[in-house]
């Protein structure tokens, strides 16, 4: 890299352009980083954390729910480790506006989640308290809740003794360190023996079971092991990994990853016009140069790297900037929407790898016809201005 | 000198950010009427004459600076195609959910339910509901009335066979009075007490297995499909069959809800004040308007917010784009626009010759962008999941407004991305110029 000030120099020859360039590399490498990591963080679910994971959920529809008495069954199919079930409460706290999910959970919920960070002494003091809850960091922030606090929620689905009033006490906060799941830090969590007994309309009854497998090899025999326990009965089982059926609900959101590869290739099609453009046009102003440094000893191939490394350079400098500079609007986003719109708040490592490789691949193709041009020229010709 | 010139730019790009301000809300009479009078001005006036006549020139030449103009045209096309189908996704979705249910009639949910899937409606509230005031008879005496239950089912998708949710809705005898916009366009109604099922147009094209005749396995039990229906809202993405079919089929004792038809003007007001009046029913009433209007909020400002925010975000990127097209148009024809200014041009119909060629060019990609936008999505169907657990379809529109809004926005691109340029063009030193190579 001793042509490195070489290139800098040129491509600094004409400031008001380059930074132009920079600052549209800039924007569509920023808008990339904030869909991206959108795309990443709703296709996710499935990563080593949850892999040995699997839900059990009514086959006939997401809202039917399944009796509590498959707990014993699940547990004791070969093959299966742990089990825990859960089931939706829908609760909606001060105003609807203020969604997040809520629902009630078995006793060994956590030992299934181990990626939901709760303090041991927290976890005992909630694991004692029959009306306590959990809530996720984000949550809490976002309501100013502190451990101690007692929270009135309202049922829109299960009144408690003729009215939808219920609360709950706060005994801890759980926080998770993976960003792709940092979505779940929006939940309110409590325990099902006291939904089951202090509801009005269910009792013996779950939404769903979580099941963790020996290993992944096999779920597909424990799966269909489980689903058998209840064939042709009228609370038929199906059974899938959690990655499966979490992106079975975003799926059914609308086909993000479409919307979002469309608008990328729109954005990316037009910067790539536009970095070219500007390439061609660096190298029909320095026609002359590029003839002194050939005549000067230059290689043809050197003259063409030099005018390649120089757009991908131009391009990498934009688009860095632009992948680091995502997360921050991220977060002025999430905050902003008043938690409506929970973005992730770094750049998944994914991310940052196809930026990489979009980077390195853009600035090759905007630079190669203007490199080529640059190592095809003809030194005679392209001094004396012809 | 220096100082003089940072001062007039800053002067310019304020006024620039107040022009633009303005700018968005402008309604097209307004805009019309100032093209108006910058084409008189044009055609008119002197300097206008000479502008117009600078302008020719330059525009004359775009075809020999395809490269950089292009950057223009695609870079705007590309940001108002965007900003229109994102926009036109959430105005298909309001207008769907908007169009379903009307003023004159009613849905009646228990007391804090939000939405059909959480409430409970028992069976002996139902006698109570019919005898409310308020509620339209029909030519028999009886209300108006239709109780219903609508459960979620798994149906694969047409696009690729994975399982959707898609809301079956049992509904009780009188729901074709109750909602008279649906009309059955191939085959017949069920009949009651068998179990058939009529289908919305949306949902059968977007899920397998719903052509008339077929026969679908729905919770243990074989169902057949017996008509289509269009009703141009949101109930074509559903599947219907009759309550009382469908309630034992899924061991549901209660309906979710009861949809009424109100009697009069005032029998929304008549019918929330009896429901008020009686202790034993502790529900919740609204028109089914505001019901649906309801569940369109969130998702429509999610849409619009973020179509807005992306198209701002591109607008910026093609802003630079286009700036960085101009200053080297402009430079490259620094002799051309000298010898003009030599000639006797003043700085006036230079910047509005640039000006007008920016803005053309921002024009014909603000019309390409949204004419794609236009042929690619007008009329598309999706469907995504509404506030019921179940899908929703319906279409992106594409409507005048919206076309009008992306062309607004070209053309703020151009004006942003053409008066630096130009100004430089207007200021640049005879002289010097001349002798440029």
């Amino acid at each position: 890299m001793k042509y490195l000030h070489l290139i800098w120099a040129s491509l600094f020859r004409s400031r008001t352009r380059t930074l132009l360039t920079l600052l549209s590399v800039f924007v569509a490498f920023f808008l990339f980083g904030m869909l991206d990591s959108v795309r990443v963080a709703f296709n996710s679910g499935g990563d080593v954390t949850g892999a040995n994971r699997m839900v059990v959920a009514s086959r006939l529809s997401i809202t039917q729910m399944l009796p509590y008495r498959l707990d014993p069954q699940i547990k004791s199919i070969p093959g299966v480790r742990k089990s825990t079930y859960a089931a939706w409460f829908g609760g909606i706290y001060q105003d609807p506006k203020n969604f997040f999910p809520n629902f009630s959970v078995g006793p060994d919920y956590l030992d299934l989640y181990p990626e939901f960070q709760l303090p041991a002494a927290q976890r005992k003091a909630w694991e004692a308290d029959r009306q306590g809850a959990i809530v996720g960091e984000t949550l809490a922030k976002k309501f100013g809740w502190k451990v101690g606090d007692t929270i009135p929620m309202q049922a829109t689905i299960f009144p408690t003794k003729g009215s939808n009033d219920w609360s709950f006490k706060l005994d801890g906060i759980f926080r998770i360190d993976d960003v792709k799941r940092k979505g779940q830090e929006q939940m309110l969590l409590f325990h099902w023996n006291y939904f089951d007994e202090a509801n009005d309309y269910v009792k013996g009854r779950v939404g769903w079971y979580i099941v963790q497998v020996e290993n992944a090899g096999v779920s597909n025999r424990v799966a269909k092991a489980i689903d058998g326990l209840s064939a042709n009965s009228d609370h038929e089982t199906k059974t899938q990994t959690e990655e499966a059926f979490n992106q079975s609900f975003a799926k059914q959101i609308g086909d993000i990853g479409l919307i979002v590869t469309a608008i990328m290739a729109a954005v990316f099609f037009t910067l790539l016009l536009l970095t070219g453009n500007t390439m061609a046009q660096a190298v029909r102003e320095r026609i002359p140069e590029l003839a002194v440094l050939k005549t000067i000893g230059f290689q043809d191939r050197a003259v063409l790297a030099l005018v390649l490394f120089e757009s991908i350079l131009l391009v990498a400098i934009g688009a860095v900037l632009g992948l680091f500079f995502a997360p921050l609007a991220m977060q002025v986003v999430s905050k902003g929407s008043g938690g409506f719109i929970a973005l992730p708040d770094r750049l998944p490592p994914e991310s940052w790898a196809t930026g990489l490789v979009l980077m390195v691949l853009f600035g090759v193709l905007a630079g190669l016809l203007p490199a080529l041009r640059a190592m095809r020229l003809n030194i005679v010709d392209a001094l004396a201005g012809r | 000198m220096r100082i003089k010139r940072f001062l007039s730019n800053a002067g310019v790009f304020l006024l620039l950010v107040v022009g633009l301000v303005v700018w968005m809300f402008l309604s097209w009479p307004m805009v019309l009427g100032l093209a108006v009078l910058a084409a008189l001005w044009l055609f008119l006036t002197r300097s206008g004459r000479l502008a117009l006549a600078a302008a020719q020139v330059g525009i004359a030449g775009l075809p020999q600076r395809l490269g950089a103009s292009s950057v223009i045209v695609v870079g705007i096309a590309g940001v108002v195609g965007v900003l229109v189908a994102m926009l036109a996704m959430g105005e298909g979705f309001r207008a769907t959910l908007a169009s379903t249910g009307g003023t004159d009639t009613a849905i009646i949910l228990r007391g804090g339910s939000q939405a059909e899937t959480n409430s409970v409606i028992t069976r002996d509230q139902v006698p109570l509901i019919q005898s409310l005031d308020g509620i339209q008879r029909g030519s028999d005496g009886r209300a108006l009335i239709s109780p219903e239950l609508s459960q979620v089912v798994n149906l694969p998708s047409m696009a690729d066979g994975t399982d959707s949710n898609v809301q079956f809705r049992g509904v009780g005898p009188a729901a074709w009075q109750v909602r008279p916009k649906l009309k059955i366009v191939e085959g017949r109604r069920f009949n009651p007490g068998l179990r058939e099922i009529v289908v919305g147009r949306g949902a059968q094209s977007q899920f397998r297995g719903l052509e008339v005749g077929h026969k679908l396995k729905l919770a243990q039990q074989e169902w057949t499909v017996v008509g289509a229906f269009e009703s141009g809202d949101s109930h074509e993405s559903e599947l219907w069959a009759d309550v009382d079919v469908l309630g034992p089929a899924y061991q549901r004792q209660a309906f979710q809800s009861v949809t009424a038809k109100l009697d009069g003007a005032t029998g929304f007001k008549r019918l929330k004040a009896a429901l008020a009046a009686d202790p034993r029913l502790k529900l919740d009433v609204m028109t089914t308007h505001d019901y649906y209007a309801k569940q369109s909020e969130n998702l429509t400002k999610l849409i619009n917010i973020l179509g807005k925010v992306i198209g701002a975000i591109m607008a910026l990127g093609a802003i630079f784009g286009a700036l960085n097209s101009m200053y080297a148009a402009v430079s490259g024809r620094a002799r051309e626009i000298a010898t003009m200014r030599a000639l006797g041009f003043r700085g006036l119909p230079v910047v509005t010759a640039v000006m007008l060629e920016t803005m053309l060019l921002a024009l014909v990609g603000g019309v390409i962008g949204a004419l794609l936008a236009w042929l690619l999505f007008n009329g598309h169907s999706v469907s995504t999941l509404g506030n019921n657990f179940s899908q929703v379809v319906f279409q992106f529109r594409v409507s005048p407004d919206l076309l009008w809004t992306g062309l607004k926005w070209a053309l703020g691109i151009g004006l942003v991305g053409g008066l630096f340029p130009a100004l430089r063009a207007a200021r640049m030193e005879v002289t010097d110029a001349l002798r440029a190579q």
